[in-house]
């Protein structure tokens, strides 16, 4: 009998080019997409050394980090026009596949791969961005990487990587009601640290990953490299199939139900070991919000904000003292009590479909609260069309949300949707680092359903409760 | 790529954990389509202040650390993004060498891709190497053949490198040229597919 293995090591074993001793492994890169800001670096450097993309066909491009949210003709900035029309000239050039800014394929990056049906089981993904891991949910081993490994990969097809490590993230249980799949990423970064994850790949395993929807298993998997993590995975199951049959680059027909049978099969084999193994109890987990300014500073939504003193090392008490200073919060104060001034619903982690019906029912027949500024930014040209469809567009308006265009806009501010410094969001985003949204700005993360009851409030409030009652 | 063997440089101590890429370059000067040029925005929402003035608290603005090469920094350096912008940023204001309790992984991997050494030291090495920083004109000599680290007064303590990106720094090499020669490798493999 053989050896059972994890899913990574099936992946990786299916894709080393050429092994050797003292060097990393050679391995094939089936998928690479490529977006505007980490890109021109790397086509000109292909240029100066007279060299050509590889496969064209293994690589696809879309414009999303700097592209307006409103009035999608006018970029007002023209370094962003620049940046955007270089990828444009540069795709152009090496016959690379684009959906630009008025492309109906267009959207960030991290959404239109599973949206297309170009993220599948068992490829390479890689793309300049570090929130690549997201396509990790379908059983991909998806990376982000720089900008000299673009051009690598954009010359050869290829990256010299060491075989990583294994880490098991074990979700014991179910999630209760009102605890999204974001509430448990969050708990797990929270519980375990910002850099538990570094130097390896993760597969999240137990009943309440399997109980998720893809769009769902996304969330977990692109906040991945919040945790340390390069990469993110979940084995391919019934799910996952269901999602990718019919989308428009996966095989059709027969050929389909074949690849199917050939996803299933890298699903972790039973007794397979990891490098490594953490728990979490899923049903412990609670609505979480992000007090400080890195991912892994969270609590639930019931409790108190830290103080410095709850820490052990020096470093860390002065980490927190820091993050305080910078949030505007003292500690011990209910989180709850933290009144917000803006709503961003929107990006790579939480921009899909499903996110958007999960908040519009949050506010549905609400108000915003006159206080607070409120925007809705889809993931993509089909989740805006698509939402439209279902009406949501018109439940988002009606309680006093702006409802744009996609991008990935205030996730990190690169285009006019900017926080102003000292003020306050409630955003369904990944990072809260200082100056994220904006410099001076003041991120708190949380999932689709917080950020809509915290419109409708005007601070933070638990969500669970929130939808039984009326709130003030 | 530069080739980088032996490197005396002055140290600049940055006390803090976590350091994002985010503060490392802030979003804004991430337009550029060069791969030059972002040393003057390394670190700026901490090196200004609104108004544009350098902040005098900031070990980077003061006249000590003026001219220096060797940036030690807290554990989980160039955590966040994979903007490659962060180690360009680093090099330009003059950097050759890190030295931390440890980086994350695509900024590490960035690094070696530059020529920046990245050295993983302990947390107690790095506490040592700050405080000493302390006395102006501090510096420190790195040896990556032999991975040493050590100063004038005897303090010394030896790093850990893989193999690979040890060669690739010491030769400066372009891998993107190494890896052409693997150009049947690579097709025999897309064949076989
Ligand atoms: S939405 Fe945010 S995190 Fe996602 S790709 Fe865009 S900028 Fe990066």
């Amino acid at each position: 009998m053989q050896t059972p293995k994890n899913i990574v090591q099936k992946v990786w074993e299916q894709h080393v080019v050429h092994q050797e001793n003292g060097k990393p492994d050679l391995l094939y890169i089936d998928l690479h997409l490529v977006h505007e800001v980490t890109s021109p670096q790397a086509f000109e450097g292909l240029r100066m050394n007279g060299r050509k993309v590889r496969r064209p066909d293994l690589t696809f491009a879309t414009m999303d980090h700097n592209v307006p949210t409103r009035q999608r003709q006018v970029i007002n900035d023209p370094i962003s026009k620049n940046q955007i029309d270089t990828l444009a000239q540069n795709c152009d050039e090496f016959g690379i596949t684009l959906a630009d800014i008025h492309h109906p394929d267009n959207g960030i990056v991290h959404v239109i791969g599973p949206e297309l049906g170009l993220t599948q089981p068992g490829k390479t993904i890689v793309c300049g961005d570090s929130h690549t891991s997201t396509h990790g949910a379908f059983g991909a081993l998806a990376f982000g990487i720089g900008t000299s490994e673009v051009e690598h990969v954009l010359a050869t097809q290829t990256l010299w990587q060491a075989p990583p490590k294994t880490l098991n993230v074990k979700v014991n249980g179910r999630l209760g009601t009102g605890v999204t799949a974001k509430d448990l990423i969050l708990a797990v970064i929270g519980k375990f640290g910002v850099k538990f994850g570094t130097g390896y790949v993760i597969e999240y395993t137990g009943e309440a990953i399997r109980e998720m929807s893809m769009e769902e298993r996304m969330t977990v998997c692109n906040m991945s490299i919040e945790g340390g993590a390069r990469a993110g995975l979940i084995s391919p199951d019934q799910t996952t199939i269901d999602y990718l049959r019919g989308r428009r680059y996966v095989p059709q027909g027969e050929a389909f139900e074949q690849a199917a049978e050939s996803w299933l099969a890298l699903a972790t084999d039973e007794g397979a070991s990891y490098d490594d193994v953490v728990e979490i109890d899923a049903a412990e987990v609670e609505p979480q919000v992000t007090w400080g300014t890195n991912p892994g500073m969270c609590i639930p939504v019931t409790a108190n904000v830290p103080s410095p003193e709850q820490a052990e090392k020096a470093s860390e008490q002065d980490e927190i003292k820091r993050a305080l200073e910078y949030m505007g919060l003292e500690a011990g104060q209910p989180i709850s009590s933290v009144k917000i001034d803006h709503v961003f619903i929107g990006s790579c982690t939480n921009s899909r479909l499903s996110d958007l019906r999960k908040a519009a029912a949050v506010i549905q027949g609400k108000q915003v609260n006159p206080s607070v500024k409120a925007i809705v930014v889809p993931g993509s040209f089909s989740v805006k069309l698509a939402a439209e469809e279902e009406g949501l567009d018109q439940v988002f308006k009606e309680a006093g949300f702006e409802w744009r265009d996609s991008g990935c806009s205030m996730c990190l501010g690169m285009n006019d949707d900017i926080i102003p410094s000292g003020e306050r969001c409630a955003s369904t985003s990944n990072r809260n680092f200082e100056g994220r949204q904006g410099k001076g700005a003041r991120t708190h993360l949380v999932s689709p359903e917080m950020a809509a009851a915290a419109a409708i409030a005007g601070h933070f409030v638990d969500v669970r409760e929130f939808t039984a009652q009326e709130v003030i | 790529m530069e080739a980088l063997r032996i490197h005396q440089g002055l140290v600049c101590p940055l006390n803090r954990t976590n350091i994002d890429t985010d503060q490392i370059i802030p979003k804004q000067f991430l337009k550029r389509i060069e791969r030059s040029g972002f040393g003057q925005f390394l670190f700026y929402n901490w090196r200004f202040d609104d108004e544009g003035n350098p902040s005098p608290d900031f070990p980077l603005n003061a006249p000590k650390y003026k001219g220096a090469s060797i940036l030690v920094a807290g554990e989980n350096f160039g955590c966040g993004s994979s903007r490659e912008h962060a180690p360009w940023a680093i090099q330009d204001f003059g950097f050759k060498v890190i030295i931390a309790p440890s980086y994350a992984d695509i900024f590490k991997n960035n690094c070696v891709k530059n020529g920046i050494l990245a050295i993983q030291a302990t947390e107690e090495q790095v506490q040592t190497i700050i405080k000493k920083a302390d006395t102006e004109g501090y510096s420190l000599t790195v040896n990556l053949e032999e991975q040493m680290v050590s100063d004038s007064e005897g303090f010394q303590f030896t790093f850990d490198i893989t193999p690979y990106p040890k060669e690739m720094l010491l030769n400066g090499w372009d891998e993107i040229g190494v890896t052409l020669t693997y150009e049947d490798k690579i097709k025999q493999y897309e064949l076989a597919r």
